[in-house]
């Protein structure tokens, strides 16, 4: 008997395991091809759309573990964690770990990933003057734009430490973060703007003429100074970051130390360079990783600015190029791999970072 | 007493480097919010910085000078002679007016004066063009009238809201599940995964583009919100689920150690107990995202880039630089209206913004 209602009890599990999940996967496919191929109005549809995959996410979540539930403790316990990990680890899977391997391998194939040409692609990359270009423009941005963004942030968090109007100064620098770098694009392209003729209504051209100068294209000027106004957007986008984290830090200086040095007859800017800067490394250190991070994929402000034309591409406009345009997988996946080993030193380091942390494991 | 007086001096010279440095950082985008409530003709013609009181060289009077003057003579004009070149160019007398040829084969010349103007004039056309999508009459400042298409952006609108609502819960749901998981659950291999999952922080999005492009062309994927809603929660997913995991591994285990006594399932204390405790950090995560994918245009030029149905304002906004070139009455009203969003949620969500950002990487 009991053996019986045991079995019973297993066959009705092993029903439920294959039946939930696979319900699931019918249900919200049978209402993604409903909302796709519908004809709803915008609004109806977005509306829809947004209830759906809100509601979606927790009910697939939520159904699962009811199965789960169904399990005897013993095997409860074992498989509830992958229930809470297992939709986190699919997607990371299938999206970005796996993704990585077959760019790698790409990176080894010619253009329709066909053949297998060895390293042929790297060789290209670093032989071919579109190419190798982008690789310095990116070179470029990193250094000087992370060397900008740290140190002027700096400078802003220790002024705005000793303002009277330290908030909305804070709020005004830290502004641009929350503008996209599209928007950011027109909104410097106008600043750049350039007429021919003597009415100006580019500011910087206008305030070229009015000191005497002569107006210019600045975006598509020579090299290298088109780089280096487009990288003003970069550092005009993220010093507020910048600056927020190292205005935290400074706040954490103990009072005593400061006017311990001050008592010792130090000068403000000995105690910026002997107290400041040892204390706040750390916190130097993470935001440098995160621009350096966040400048080496650096694609929008280029893309609106010039289309990487004059001399002006990244590694990321020329993958976009290579890819979407000249339909060459090969260069493409190479360039993204050359990516990601350059940025291999500051995952690293983050790793690091981590387990100084202690990982905070229980 | 000597001391404090140079404190006060210095006070005033830090206000005045950062106020500076704070005006530098807003006139690009204070001049694009201008521009866009300027109409047409007038952002091509004038800065918009003349919206402002300012002194502009104003024609007082127009001056025949005898039909036979001779240009390649000293030509004289109210007592002083001045040159062909001078002229052309525009000459400063010495009682402060401004000499110039109004035509010089007519040989008029004309008397300009300094005076204070304004060329404050403002109208919401430029947002009811970008809106609308209707057709709109320009006149130009040649007085001749061009009809324009406008460009409908409300639509876009409502698609970037369908794609970054869903792009910012989504991930945050699937990050907390996780991140309890590898903060209060015991699996093997949980050191090794979490590890695996910080790792992927840094890959560049460039890296995952080729491959997943053709997975969901395969899938019939591409050109859906359900494709870019997937892609953004898994981008998003390293970052959230280690920013969630070093927020609830630190909640205190005697918080929910009576609920387990109770007999209260894993899911349970995780729906009624720390989902609420971590609205705060739930909340800076939450907004972080919600400006990313609201300003993303990489994911979505690839994952939604031949739909024109689905296209989310950055795309539009981008489109427009390409093929409207110098319109500025269309890409500044565009633009502010790309920007309306994350705007309220930055002022109004600041502190929690900036609390997020710190959880995320000055921590240690």
């Amino acid at each position: 008997m009991g053996t019986l209602r045991s079995r019973h009890k297993w066959l009705w599990l092993t029903f439920l395991t294959i039946v939930v999940p696979v319900m699931n996967l019918l249900i919200h496919w049978r209402i993604f091809t409903f909302l796709r191929d519908g004809n709803l109005t915008p609004v109806l549809y977005a509306v829809l759309a947004v209830i759906w995959g809100v509601v979606g996410v927790y009910t697939i979540y939520l159904s699962l573990n009811w199965v789960i539930e169904q399990y005897p403790v013993k095997w409860r316990q074992r498989i509830q964690p992958l229930i809470f990990i297992a939709p986190a680890l699919i997607l990371l899977g299938w999206l970005l770990l796996y993704p990585t391997v077959r760019t790698l391998i790409f990176s080894f194939m010619d253009a329709n990933s066909v053949d297998f040409v060895g390293l042929s692609n790297y060789v290209a990359i670093f032989t071919n003057r579109l190419l190798l270009a982008a690789l310095r423009n990116n070179l470029l941005w990193v250094v000087l734009g992370t060397f900008s963004c740290v140190s002027l942030g700096l400078i802003i968090a220790v002024l705005a430490d000793r303002s009277s109007f330290e908030k909305l100064a804070k709020s005004i620098i830290f502004m641009p973060m929350a503008i996209s770098m599209v928007a950011s694009g027109v909104i410097w392209k106008f600043v750049y703007y350039y007429k021919p003729g003597d009415e100006q209504i580019g500011l910087l051209n206008a305030i070229v003429v009015a000191f005497g100068g002569e107006a210019q294209a600045w975006a598509s000027f020579a090299q290298p100074w088109n780089n280096l106004f487009l990288i003003v957007i970069l550092i005009w986008m993220e010093t507020g970051f910048a600056m927020v984290l190292l205005s935290a830090g400074i706040k954490g200086i103990p009072e005593e130390s400061l006017e311990a040095a001050r008592m010792d007859g130090a000068n403000e800017i000995m105690i910026f360079f002997k107290i400041m800067i040892p204390y706040l490394s750390t916190t130097i250190l993470s935001v440098t990783t995160t621009i350096i991070v966040f400048t080496l994929k650096i694609f929008d402000i280029v893309m609106v600015m010039t289309g990487g034309q004059y001399d002006t591409d990244v590694v990321a406009t020329q993958f976009y190029r290579q890819f979407f345009m000249y339909r060459n997988n090969g260069y493409g996946s190479t360039l993204a791999i050359v990516l990601l080993i350059a940025i291999i030193p500051v995952l690293i380091f983050n790793l690091r970072q981590i387990r100084k942390q202690g990982g905070g494991f229980s | 007493m000597s001391r404090r007086r140079t404190k006060k001096g210095s006070k005033w010279l830090v206000n005045s480097i950062l106020g500076f440095i704070c005006l530098i950082w807003i006139i690009p985008t204070a001049g694009l919010f201008v521009s866009s409530f300027r109409p047409a003709a007038d952002i091509l013609d004038t800065g918009w910085w003349t919206v402002f009181p300012h002194k502009g060289w104003e024609t007082e009077e127009l001056m025949s000078l005898p039909e036979d003057t001779d240009l390649k003579k000293p030509i004289e004009v109210m007592g002083q002679s001045y040159t062909d070149e001078q002229l052309k160019q525009g000459v400063a007398t010495a009682d402060g007016q401004k000499l110039e040829w109004q035509n010089r084969r007519g040989r008029i010349v004309d008397i300009q004066e300094k005076q204070w103007k304004t060329n404050a004039i403002f109208t919401l056309d430029n947002y009811k063009n970008v809106l609308g999508g209707k057709n709109y009459e320009i006149t130009q400042s040649d007085g001749s009238v061009k009809i324009e298409k406008g460009s409908n952006l409300t639509r876009a609108f409502v698609n970037t809201l369908t794609v970054a609502i869903p792009s910012t819960i989504i991930p945050i749901l699937i990050a907390a599940f996780a991140a309890y998981a590898f903060a209060w659950m015991k699996f093997p291999g949980r050191k090794t995964i979490f590890v695996i999952v910080v790792a992927l922080l840094v890959v560049p999005l460039q890296v995952a583009l080729i491959p997943v492009l053709q997975n969901f062309t395969a899938l019939g994927l591409n050109g859906t919100y359900l494709g870019i809603w997937i892609a953004h929660t898994a981008f998003g997913l390293p970052l959230s689920t280690y920013f969630l995991y070093s927020y609830i591994s630190q909640l205190p285990r005697d918080l929910f150690e009576s609920a387990f006594m109770d007999g209260a399932s894993n899911f349970t204390i995780f729906t009624k107990l720390i989902l609420p405790l971590s609205v705060p950090s739930i909340a800076s995560i939450g907004i972080f995202q919600f400006l990313w994918v609201w300003n993303d245009y990489l994911v979505s030029l690839v994952f939604i880039g031949s739909q024109p149905n689905v296209q989310v304002l950055s795309m539009r906004v981008a489109e427009m630089v390409g093929s409207y070139g110098n319109d500025w009455h269309l890409l500044t009203a565009a633009s502010f209206i790309s920007m309306i969003m994350p705007l309220i949620v930055f002022f109004a969500l600041q502190k929690y913004f900036v609390r997020g950002l710190m959880g995320g990487s000055v921590k240690g």
